[in-house]
């Protein structure tokens, strides 16, 4: 274990809050973009699409 | 006229705020940014823990440095992303730079956050108090209540061009909050201490201090941007999700219509 002195509660503290919060924001915009996509995948699903897409399948030569 | 006459009548800028290039562009660059951010933090980490020395005053709670400074940067950087996509938004009236300024905001307001516990922490043992209403800790809290107050506007109002455009305003007054910030620990008598990095006259702080610290920052950096990116992503998508939804809700609504008339 490094020895980080008699203020060595403080640093692991600041550290640690650091990881939880960072890993938060990230957990947090994983989680929302898997289900924005999840949710785009079933309108899709259902036949409903983007113009630009439906267009682009209608003409492939476009 | 084609597709590709439509982009080579674009200007570059035009062309890299075009939201479907835009995913293209952030999808292959997020996963090499991201990759860097977690090398150069790692790195930074072991800078800090392995290699940096203690200071002559604050022995090791100098470690704390190494995340405190990044993220008080990042904060008021994230600020400045804000308001740089507000005036985009305002002027050029380009929806990815109110999608920018959108997905920033989260981003700011936990690097603000950071800031502000972090510094706390150092404060105890440093200063004996973790807590003190002095200019450069009170206009740091304004910074994370500006932040909570652009996420809390644009979620109050329904109309997503009203809100966005409320935001920019807000974003772009609250600008002024950046300069206070950064020169208040010159103008008024503040415990925290004055800049030792960004200085007119080169850092004071010793290059053994100095390199993880930049180490750490650039990977931090690299990460906000990164996190920007997947956010600014995300916000895309959701748009085309409400707007096929409620493509959806009018087809069905017609087909409704249709049906009792027939």
């Amino acid at each position: 274990m490094i020895d980080l002195g008699p203020h060595a509660a403080f640093i692991w503290a600041a550290y640690a809050i650091y990881a939880v919060v960072l890993a938060g924001l990230v957990g947090w915009l994983v989680w929302d973009g898997a289900r924005i996509k999840a949710q785009l995948g079933e309108l899709e699903a259902r036949g409903v699409s983007r113009r630009s897409r439906a267009a682009s399948k209608e003409t492939p030569s476009s | 006229m084609t597709p590709s006459d439509v982009t080579s009548q674009q200007s570059l800028t035009q062309r890299l705020a075009n939201p479907t290039r835009f995913m293209q562009l952030s999808g292959t660059l997020m996963p090499w940014l991201a990759g860097a951010a977690a090398a150069l933090i790692l790195y930074a980490l072991y800078l800090a823990f392995f290699v940096a020395p203690e200071d002559y005053q604050q022995g090791q709670t100098v470690k704390i440095m190494f995340i405190h400074v990044p993220a008080a940067w990042l904060a008021m950087m994230g600020y400045a992303l804000i308001a740089i996509s507000s005036f985009g938004y305002l002027v050029f009236r380009h929806p990815l730079a109110d999608v920018s300024a959108k997905a920033a905001a989260p981003i700011g307001a936990a690097f603000t956050f950071l800031a502000l516990a972090t510094g706390s922490l150092w404060g105890k043992p440093m200063w004996g108090t973790y807590w003190v209403w002095d200019a450069r800790l009170t206009s740091m809290l304004i910074l994370l209540f500006l932040y909570f107050g652009l996420i809390a506007l644009r979620s109050a109002v329904e109309d997503e061009a009203l809100a966005g455009k409320l935001c920019a305003v807000l974003g772009l007054v609250g600008v002024t909050i950046l300069p206070i910030i950064k020169f208040s620990v010159d103008w008024w008598n503040t415990l925290h201490q004055p800049a030792s990095v960004i200085r007119m006259d080169g850092p004071t702080i010793h290059p053994d201090l100095l390199w993880p610290l930049l180490v750490s920052a650039i990977g931090f950096s690299l990460l906000f941007f990164a996190l920007h990116a997947k956010g600014m992503r995300n916000e895309i998508l959701r748009r085309r999700l409400r707007s096929l939804t409620i493509a959806e809700v009018d087809r069905a609504r017609g087909a409704s219509a249709a049906a009792a008339a027939g």
